[in-house]
């Protein structure tokens, strides 16, 4: 135990470090990436290649960039608007029930493996956050900036929570067949991915338990921070 | 984590839509966008953020071509500089919105009520088309050419998605594709440099990766271990996920070397515990993780921008409560089910 080489962790402090003081995310990651590095003498030429196959091998993370010309298109044509119309001729919606009806939705269907029905440039920004937005304004008329963004923030945290606790019951996803092949390389003999996708059905279950509970109150919250904010103005 | 991993599928049949494709296509928004910055004379930040979008969209538009010029070694020494310039133009500050002109608020509702439900119609075909696609195209190929590249098949759906939804939003808002990419200026402006971040904390994971930091991880998490307490290794175990997924930026990173380190040596084969129930736990305690940090960039911080939200962190925010919960329950749910005597 005692020659547990500490060097090669020294980009974890740099990264912890450099969020705390508030510097850009890209110049910390960069200079974690760079100390690491140097921590493990890795010569500067080599680290760069790495820094340029690695961030090039994970291009396909830029993909939502294609869907940003069809959402900013349709929103010039008033798509946000015609969203919060559209909620508001429904006289039962309220923000919480649309992110609630949303979250069950997505995590049933992420769980049947139809994970791109959903995300937050696609579906989260040009409809759910404004329908959630609409009810609320209808209820409770113009709202301000920070009760927007706190209804804007949690139509976001639905998307992310449903989608990531309901994948894993999917079999096919890349997760269970990461584990699987772990399980497999590690000797352990006997698990199917379908075992794997069993047990995650539990833990998916007390999400949308939390969730939905933590919903059913925002109705509450947003009225009382309404009720502050007017107070506040008079 | 939104990869459905498809069948592998060998080379010999050719492709139609190919990954190299699809990054032209994001190299070519990329760059018009670039000179529509330039075109900007009222940006604050005109020179450098189109410098900054320039080196970024290069890897796209280039990259494949460069390393069938050049070869892998010098492309990605090229890509490697341009990504430390990227980060320092972005530290530096020198990256900024600019100036746009969207329509008055009283042109959009004249909109909204002349095209009604009709503006609903391109932004659900995205997802619409894209699983659709995903779903039924798997292994389809017509002759010896596959349609839609086979490892790729859901960014290639939904490539096909975008470009069918731009086409008949053309038709319905009159507002065609030139149109419909300069205005994703204003989109692409607001997100800024958090659009970089997830390729830049992969390029961290290679590091980490190369430098074996994992196994340092390991090393030091085995420090804490006492191995004949059941509850505080199950404990260990599902923190270590969230903490290091946290850290990562992406629970599938900590899930080998977390699952190395304390699962498979001490609960595995010190307790007896059963494996299925123990690794879906363990990566969900991860997922916890992820729902807490700004590393998980494209979950957490461009939502944020996306939203206008003042408070980066306010996705976070939100996040955390379910998270806490969650783990929690993981915690106990596992400490209930893994042990067998």
């Amino acid at each position: 135990m005692f020659d547990l080489n500490y060097w090669p962790l020294i980009g974890i402090p740099v990264v912890v470090l450099g969020f705390a003081l508030r510097f850009n995310p890209l110049i910390v990651v960069t200079v974690a990436g760079l100390a690491t590095g140097w921590a493990v003498n890795l010569d500067i030429l080599t680290l760069l290649q790495t820094f340029g196959e690695k961030f090039m091998n994970s291009r396909q993370l830029a993909s939502f960039i294609l869907i940003l010309p069809v959402i900013a298109l349709l929103e010039r044509y008033g798509l946000q608007q015609h969203a919060k119309n559209w909620i508001a001729q429904i006289q039962s919606a309220t923000s919480a029930r649309i992110l609630a009806l949303y979250f069950i939705v997505r995590e049933c269907s992420a769980a049947l493996g139809l994970l791109s029905l959903g995300g937050q440039a696609q579906t989260v920004r040009p409809l759910l956050a404004p329908m959630a937005l609409g009810a609320a304004t209808n209820k409770h008329g113009e709202l301000p900036k920070p009760i927007k963004d706190m209804i804007s923030a949690h139509a976001a945290a639905v998307d992310n929570i449903a989608m990531f606790f309901g994948e894993d019951i999917f079999i096919a996803f890349g997760a269970v067949l990461l584990m699987d092949a772990f399980l497999k390389e590690n000797g352990i003999a006997g698990i199917e991915p379908l075992h794997i996708g069993l047990w995650a059905i539990p833990t998916a279950i007390a999400a949308l338990i939390i969730h939905l509970f933590r919903l059913s109150r925002l109705e509450a919250k947003i009225a009382l921070a309404v009720a502050h904010y007017k107070q506040q103005e008079v | 984590m939104s990869k459905v991993l498809t069948t592998d599928v060998t080379n010999s049949n050719a492709t139609i839509i190919t990954i190299e494709n699809i990054y032209l296509l994001i190299g070519l928004v990329v760059m018009f966008l670039v000179v529509r910055t330039l075109q900007d004379t009222n940006h604050p930040k005109r020179l450098t953020t189109a410098l900054f979008w320039l080196l970024f969209g290069s890897s796209f538009l280039f990259g494949d071509v460069s390393i069938a010029l050049f070869g892998k070694a010098n492309t990605y020494l090229w890509v490697g500089v341009s990504v430390v310039l990227i980060a320092l133009l972005a530290g530096l500050n020198l990256v900024s919105m600019g100036s746009y002109q969207p329509l008055t608020e009283q042109q959009q509702t004249q909109s909204a009520s002349r095209l009604g439900n009709k503006l609903f119609v391109p932004a659900l075909m995205i997802p619409v088309i894209t699983v659709l696609l995903t779903v039924s195209f798997d292994g389809i190929a017509i002759g010896d050419y596959y349609l839609l590249d086979q490892r790729h098949l859901t960014l290639a759906s939904l490539t096909i998605a975008c470009v069918s939804a731009l086409l008949i939003g053309w038709k319905i808002t009159g507002g065609n594709p030139i149109e419909a990419v300069t205005e994703s200026r204003r989109l692409l402006d607001s997100i800024g440099w958090a659009a970089i971040l997830p390729q830049m904390l992969a390029m961290l994971g290679g590091v980490f990766i190369v430098a074996q930091t994992g196994d340092s991880i390991k090393e030091l998490v085995t420090l804490f271990i006492a191995p004949e307490n059941r509850f505080m290794l199950v404990v260990l175990y599902c923190v270590g996920m969230a903490l290091f997924t946290m850290v990562m930026g992406n629970a599938f990173a900590a899930f080998p070397v977390m699952t190395a380190g304390i699962a498979m040596p001490f609960l595995i084969e010190g307790h007896g515990a059963s494996a299925a129930p123990l690794v879906a736990i363990g990566m969900y305690s991860g997922y916890c993780g992820t729902l807490m940090t700004p590393m998980a960039a494209n979950f957490n911080i461009i939502p944020a921008a996306l939203l206008d939200l003042k408070d980066k962190y306010h996705v976070i925010k939100v996040q955390i409560p379910t998270a806490l919960a969650l783990l929690t329950v993981n915690i106990i749910l596992m400490y209930m089910v893994i042990f067998n005597d």
